[in-house]
């Protein structure tokens, strides 16, 4: 992550001898963005170097430059780790003059970024992270959360599982923030259903090898193992499950966090029927598919909800600097709060007083291969959790930022 | 039901088996290190890599030539091991003479390079290997169902680890081997061709890893990553069993996949960690590990 000091020196010198009064507002005369993901580890695939382009698509489709002064994207590997996640954002802030933290994933990292957000007066858009307590208990004035949370993951498809009949479950859990608080979620939705949670076991994140787990598993009698991880974890238990005949025994698998590309990797035999919730698909509607086929052609995959989202959130921030004509993180940050949400990605999207941008959300069976029609024909939308539903009424909020 | 430590006896025997497949995997891939340190004192941190490398050789051997599982095992530790070759070859020979930290920088150069190079192509979500036909469908031990492929995987490993085992302690070959990691200067006096005979080790201990990634394929999904996350916990069985000893790289290996098989039960958060916990624990009372020679 060395800067360019050649292009810092210059740019300030450029700055220096046309400065003028129309860009006072506009900090370092220009709006830096910074995209922080794992670019290299277990959640690549699901932001990761495609997060970074739907970022630049966002910028480029801007006009790369607003108020007068152009748009600089940096971007960092956190390699899922909290630490480093951190002391980046705080050099990017304190040295460069980051406005903007974008992307962000694991859920450990995000807690410990949004911090320094608070700390150094920043403001960031987190796409990638689950943790309902992002918006939660670790609420801050300075960063929003817009793609999804495990509120409604755990909501939109524990409810529907239970509902046709799923009452016993068994949480299979990734032991950290993101694990805990789905976990928890999904716990509660099972129990005011009516149902049980029989046993859990929390794995260490990552694991390659699940078998042990789903021996547990499938001694616990449950009828339902609901995967309370994400990515590669998810997809291994998958794999593992479907080896020990765990499906062919009666039980069921509830995936609880699974991307777009974690079901294309496993392919669709071993997938078939899963119900999963979601907060966009790219076949969802004429917006959305008409975005997802730009950026095919760009990255050669159909993007993730996420990366979808990070395009759609960096779009709304440039708007927001636009209208309010200066890039003071707070200014922004209102605006952004006032204007709602309506674009390829968000339907009857607004930002609350928490944080959480709120919008519909999707419950989605994945197709057989005999429905699909092509590589990427994998969910069918069953049907739409409204926004107002989807995510945690602030009555039950425990974030400081909202009057209660 | 009988219970042991408050865990039913067949949910206990499952454990004990699975800790034990996943035991064999440590064997087999510490065995290749053992090997490799014992004759060329090169700490061979390109080992995990080379493990990646034979998983994804038989999935596009499988995908764009049409190689099945059985030949694949056959071929693709040739094909890596040549790899091996190569290297020893072209650049380990070249640092032969200095420091042991030089030869495992450069492996580990290596390993970040194969790695990355497959990341920039293939992504990290990984693929899946189908399980061989042959193999498909369980057995039921009665105390639990065992997936027909994880039985074979044990068998070939152990069959594979006494082979080998067979060959370094017991036949001629293996004599000059021994000899060989004493003193190569005097091997070297009696006619004995040294330089070869740390080229095809070398060669054999990549082999190793590479038939170990063909067995792992259809288990976990072939990803760039598998291996270094596989290698840290290989090395501490290397270290545990005692640097360079083949039969203790073997049993440690085994007696470490049972360890983590039953804290997976008991307290599955410190799975990750308890290897490098007996890892402390030996050191601080057998330095040289648990079947190593004093120095």
């Amino acid at each position: 992550m060395t800067f360019n000091k050649t292009l810092l020196a210059s740019t300030i010198a450029v700055t220096a001898m046309m400065a003028s009064g129309a860009q006072a507002q506009m900090s370092n005369d220009a709006v830096r963005i910074g995209y922080l993901a794992d670019m290299s580890g277990t959640y690549r695939d699901l932001a990761g170097p495609g997060g970074l382009e739907a970022l630049e698509m966002a910028v480029e489709d801007f006009g790369g430059e607003v108020n007068g002064v152009p748009i600089e994207v940096f971007s960092a590997d956190d390699r899922n780790s909290a630490d480093v996640g951190a002391n980046t954002v705080r050099g990017w802030i304190d040295q460069q003059n980051v406005d903007l933290v974008a992307g962000m994933v694991a859920s450990s990292v995000t807690i410990a970024v949004t911090k320094v957000l608070e700390e150094a007066g920043g403001l960031g858009i987190v796409s990638g992270s689950a943790a309902s307590s992002i918006t939660n208990e670790h609420c801050t004035p300075n960063h929003i959360h817009w793609v999804y949370d495990t509120y409604p993951l755990a909501h939109g498809t524990a409810k529907a599982v239970v509902e046709q009949g799923g009452d016993t479950w068994f949480m299979l859990t990734a032991d950290y923030a993101f694990g805990h608080a789905l976990e928890n979620d999904v716990t509660q939705v099972v129990e005011e259903h009516g149902g049980e949670v029989v046993g859990r076991v929390r794995h260490p994140f990552p694991t390659n090898d699940f078998s042990s787990y789903i021996l547990q598993a499938q001694g616990s009698g449950a009828d339902i193992i609901g995967l309370a991880n994400a990515g590669s974890d998810t997809v291994n238990a998958i794999k593992t499950a479907s080896q020990f005949g765990l499906t062919q025994a009666g039980q069921q698998l509830a995936g609880l966090l699974i991307f777009l590309n974690d079901v294309h990797a496993m392919g669709l035999e071993a997938t078939q029927g899963l119900l999963l919730t979601t907060g966009w698909y790219w076949d969802m509607d004429e917006q959305s598919r008409e975005w997802a086929e730009r950026y095919f052609e760009r990255m050669g995959r159909m993007p993730t909800m996420v990366q979808a989202g990070i395009y759609s959130s960096t779009m709304h921030y440039l708007n927001a600097v636009d209208a309010v004509d200066t890039d003071d993180p707070m200014a922004v940050r209102a605006q952004m709060a006032e204007t709602p949400v309506e674009d390829m990605f968000a339907r009857n999207g607004r930002i609350r007083e928490d944080g959480r941008m709120v919008h519909d959300m999707y419950l989605a069976e994945v197709k057989t291969p005999e429905e699909s029609t092509g590589e990427w024909d994998l969910y069918e939308i069953k049907s739409t959790i409204p926004a107002d539903e989807a995510y945690r009424p602030l009555s039950e909020s425990q974030c400081d930022l909202v009057n209660q | 039901m009988t219970m042991i430590f408050g865990v039913p006896l067949a949910v206990f025997m499952g454990q004990l088996m699975l800790g034990l497949i996943n035991g064999a995997f440590y064997a087999l891939l510490s065995l290749g290190l053992a090997v490799i340190f014992g004759l060329l004192k090169i700490i061979n941190f390109a080992h995990g890599a080379q493990y990646m490398l034979g998983a994804f050789a038989a999935l596009l051997g499988l995908q764009y030539l049409g190689i099945n599982y059985w030949l694949a095992l056959l071929l693709v530790p040739l094909v890596v091991g040549a790899l091996g070759v190569v290297i020893e070859r072209t650049l380990l020979r070249r640092i032969a003479h200095l420091d042991h930290l030089y030869g495992l920088l450069l492996t580990y150069g290596l390993a970040l390079i194969f790695e990355g190079a497959l990341i920039n192509f293939f992504g990290v979500s990984g693929s899946s290997y189908p399980v061989p036909e042959a193999l498909q469908g369980g057995l039921n031990l009665g105390f639990m169902f065992l997936p027909t492929y994880r039985g074979w995987v044990l068998v070939a490993a152990l069959v594979v680890c006494l082979g080998t085992w067979f060959m370094i302690e017991r036949t001629r070959l293996g004599a000059y081997l021994r000899a060989g990691t004493e003193n190569p200067a005097l091997m070297q006096a009696f006619g004995v061709n040294v330089p070869l005979l740390i080229t095809l080790t070398y060669g054999f201990g990549v082999a190793l890893a590479a038939f170990a990634g063909v067995l792992a394929a259809p288990l976990y999904p072939v990803s760039p990553t598998m291996g270094s996350s596989l290698l840290i916990v290989v090395f501490a069985v290397v270290v545990i069993g005692g640097m360079g000893s083949i039969l203790g790289a073997v049993l440690t290996g085994l007696g470490m996949g049972l360890i983590e098989g039953l804290t997976k039960v008991y307290y599955p958060e410190a799975a990750n960690t308890v290897i490098f916990l007996v890892m402390v624990v030996v050191l601080m009372l057998r330095p040289a590990g648990l079947f190593g020679k004093e120095a």
